[in-house]
């Protein structure tokens, strides 16, 4: 079906009722997480199988869909099969090879009995607060003995406003968006609401800047509705530079509609009819879902003149970053979009009064945007109804790196980072011990495990030397290097830094140079008091936040691993052996078959011996790579 | 080369002729030829009312750009945190020494230019690495040859 111009609320609800009807009858659906986590790890053959098994099973109509991701990244390639009468089942690790069964049982009505992850009873509709069963009639012995998603640790402690559609909806058919609610907020706020109300709406839901400062975002709105000047723009930054942090790519590919009503709704209540997405080029998918959205959303008449009848009227554009960590700065933000280099200003002129083109300008993230269709659609006061007194609503966090289960989740505001890191993430791989989470990307820090029972909220986690960002959760083990990490942000950063001020260019640049020293056995005493001194000019003098909280990793490792910097400078160790200039690879003659595996391996041709006796590494020539150690089948090589 | 004038005649064309048109201008020759040429960005200066100064500024502020030619190919190594922590430093240390190649070269074949970026999203997949516009996850350095073979393998047979 193909939606045509929808010009009043009315002729929306009748779009939502019959697209509504297509989403829940009928013939069986199967649907293919391809963002670019599913990609990665081949969904696009997956999809392909699927679409050829399908094709020689004609006797039954299947529709097979692409979706986003729901946050199972470690379980991708992810497919769900919707059956009929019954449930909507996930697979996880799916093959081509597994196409021909999951097509025969989707035909048949029951389950493929392998790869099977859980499963959804219900279709939510989460920006109406109801839902639809299924099922008809009794589940099928089959069927019932899938697990309900409630039942696995990964999801239980779930709750998805954010991602409410993502992996659920195809992401490129505007008709789902509508039948799961889509562009009813943007109805209700553009005709039942004014622009005071709106913005009071969300003032009082107690939303709060999801990219990294956490500024409310109902004050931001109202200052820039009150501020002289014409024209106003709205901006979505979707420059999420964070490294360790993916869920604005992951929203914008699973749901980019979501984000374009928010915008929609956040132009009626300060005033703009020109919007701009800023999206990194690191990105292609989701400038590709994006330039696709707004399309579909022009030619249904969300966006243009007159929407929905209002007189309201809003266009978007879309530009690409261009590879510039700063650009993630509103001020930076807003000079690449003029066409000039990404330099921050100083903000004691705010943004919201002078911004783009020295005009009122309303920037807010990805996700933050995406949020406010579900706070107009359910009300300020559903919405202050989760999370704590200072942070509401929910966060997607990046939980990665060490865990045992990896990808997107998104949490109650409050819950603790034991919660996140030890039931949803399962903890580390048996054998190592945790050891700490960074969070806040490099403008956070490491917090210890000690530390674990702190609730996760933007005050607490400032508290702790930290900061919530955009969302980064990165899992460490007992096989991490504090001062490494510490050295790897400062090389970001130092990299990263535009140039412009003092403090943070040469800061970064003499902390690195410590920090490099420290991590090759050259510390000094008096390294660690250098690299505070450091830290507060830094924090004090630089001109944007990206430089003022530049010194975050280094003050939070310090802080909470000071012994293992203090082995790095006196005792010339690296207690978690993974500084190249503090260890040594060795070989045991004991346990070593001679399989001459490492010696190929090697890319210095390090290792020397013959076949069945025991090899040898020649210290002075191994650059320390481990690449031998990752090819022994026997542990042979130590690290010491 | 006359390919290069028709194709940014294509590009500038695209855009209103001002200053502000400069970023997605560049981006869009950086993606058609892989790099700025010195002509092209003259030319673009004087259509967009650019100061020369300026253009260089941005062609060599945003990572994305580059003034020298690229690979036919162009690997993107993340460097993000996940990728850090799981050890990405060893798949671009095998990389390197496979192409041959330092950060930044490109090889002797012209068939690769090493990158790093940081990141590219996909943390839950550390570490990963992107060629073109193929990601690939968990990439372990047993994989790294095999990857690069399909690219090899895909110009034989043009």
């Amino acid at each position: 079906m193909k939606t045509g111009t929808i010009e009043t609320p009315r002729q929306l609800a009748a779009v939502r009722s019959s697209a509504r009807k297509a989403l829940l009858n009928g013939h069986p659906r199967i649907f293919v997480g391809t963002a670019t986590c599913g990609l990665a790890t081949g969904a696009q053959k997956v999809l392909d199988a699927l679409h050829e098994e399908a094709g020689k099973a004609s006797s039954m109509r299947i529709s097979i869909s692409e979706t986003g991701c729901n946050g199972a990244c470690f379980l991708e390639p992810l497919v769900d099969v919707v059956l009929p009468g019954q449930a909507r089942i996930t697979y996880g690790h799916v093959q081509p090879e597994d196409a021909s069964g999951l097509i025969e049982a989707a035909c048949a009505g029951t389950v493929y009995k392998k790869r099977i992850i859980g499963r959804i009873d219900k279709e939510e509709f989460l920006v109406e607060g109801t839902s639809k069963s299924y099922r008809r009639g009794k589940l099928t012995g089959d069927v019932k003995e899938v697990p309900r998603y409630a039942a696995l640790p990964f999801f239980r402690d779930q709750v998805h406003l954010a991602m409410r559609n993502c992996g659920i909806i195809d992401p490129t058919s505007l008709d789902e968006y509508i039948a799961k609610g889509g562009y009813a907020a943007a109805a209700k706020a553009l005709t039942e609401m004014t622009p005071d109300q709106v913005v009071d709406e969300i003032t009082r839901s107690g939303l709060r800047g999801r990219g990294g400062g956490g500024f409310p975002t109902g004050r931001k709105w109202a200052t820039c509705r009150k501020a002289p000047g014409e024209p106003k723009y709205v901006i979505c930054n979707a420059d999420e530079g964070d490294p360790g942090a993916y869920m604005d790519r992951s929203v914008i590919e699973g749901d980019p509609h979501s984000v374009i009503e928010g915008m929609i709704i956040g132009s009626y209540a300060v005033g703009a009819h020109t919007g701009y997405i800023y999206v990194r080029q690191e990105y292609p998918l989701a400038v590709k879902r994006l330039r696709f959205a707004l399309k579909q959303a022009e030619e249904a008449g969300f966006l243009g003149e007159n929407i929905l009848g209002s007189g309201h009227s809003f266009t978007v554009r879309i530009n690409r970053g261009a590879g510039a960590f700063v650009c993630g700065e509103s001020t930076a933000l807003m000079a690449s979009l003029e066409g000039r280099v990404g330099e921050p200003r100083a903000k004691y002129i705010h943004t919201v009064e002078h911004g783009l083109w020295n005009k009122p300008s309303c920037l807010n993230n990805v996700e933050t945007w995406n949020n406010v269709p579900v706070v107009i659609a359910r009300g300020a006061d559903w919405y202050a109804s989760i999370g704590t007194q200072g942070s509401k609503g929910t966060k997607v966090f990046s939980l990665v790196g060490k865990a045992n289960r990896v990808g997107l989740v998104e949490v109650p505001m409050g819950i603790t980072l034991r919660q996140v890191v030890e039931d949803i993430g399962g903890g580390v791989p048996e054998g190592e011990s945790l050891k700490a989470v960074q969070t806040g990307g490099p403008s956070g820090g490491c917090i210890p495990a000690e530390l674990f029972d702190t609730p996760v909220d933007y005050e607490s986690l400032t508290a702790l030397g930290s900061m919530m960002g955009s969302g980064g959760m990165i899992v460490m083990d007992s096989r991490t290097c504090m001062v490494d990490v510490a050295r790897y942000f400062l090389s970001f950063l130092k990299e990263e830094s535009c140039g412009k001020c003092v403090p943070c260019r040469e800061g970064t640049s003499r902390m690195l140079q410590i920090l490099t020293r420290i991590c090759e056995g050259k510390g000094r005493p008096g390294d660690v008091e250098l690299l505070h001194d450091l830290a507060q000019g830094m924090t004090d003098g630089s001109l944007c936040a990206l430089g003022g909280s530049a010194a975050n990793p280094v003050l939070s490792t310090l802080k909470y691993f000071a012994e293992e910097y203090r082995a790095h400078i006196e005792e010339r160790k690296c207690p978690a052996k993974v500084c190249r200039a503090l260890i040594t690879y060795s070989i045991n003659p004991e346990v070593c078959t001679g399989c001459m595996l490492c010696l190929r391996a090697c890319p210095v041709k390090a290792i020397t011996g013959e076949r069945k006796k025991p090899h040898i590494i020649d210290k002075l020539a191994c650059t320390k790579c481990g690449l031998c150690a990752d090819t022994c089948r026997s542990n042979a090589i130590e690290v010491a | 080369m006359p390919d290069n004038g028709h194709c940014l005649d294509d590009i500038l064309g695209r855009y209103s002729p001002e200053p502000s048109s400069l970023i997605s201008v560049l981006e869009d020759l950086q993606e058609e030829l892989h790099y700025l040429p010195r002509e092209a960005l003259e030319r673009i200066s004087t259509t967009l009312g650019v100061p020369r100064n300026q253009t260089y500024h941005v062609a060599t502020f945003f990572k994305a750009f580059s003034l020298t030619p690229q690979g036919r190919h162009t690997v993107c190594v993340c460097r993000g945190t996940a990728c850090h922590v799981k050890g990405v430093d060893k798949i671009m240390d095998m990389l390197q020494s496979q192409l041959n190649v330092t950060e930044g070269g490109t090889s002797e074949d012209g068939e690769f230019t090493v990158q790093s970026v940081r990141c590219l999203g996909c943390c839950a997949l550390a570490p990963a690495l992107m060629i073109d516009r193929d990601v690939y996850g968990q990439v372990t350095s047993k994989q790294l040859r095999d990857i690069l073979d399909q690219y090899s393998d895909e110009n034989r047979n043009d």
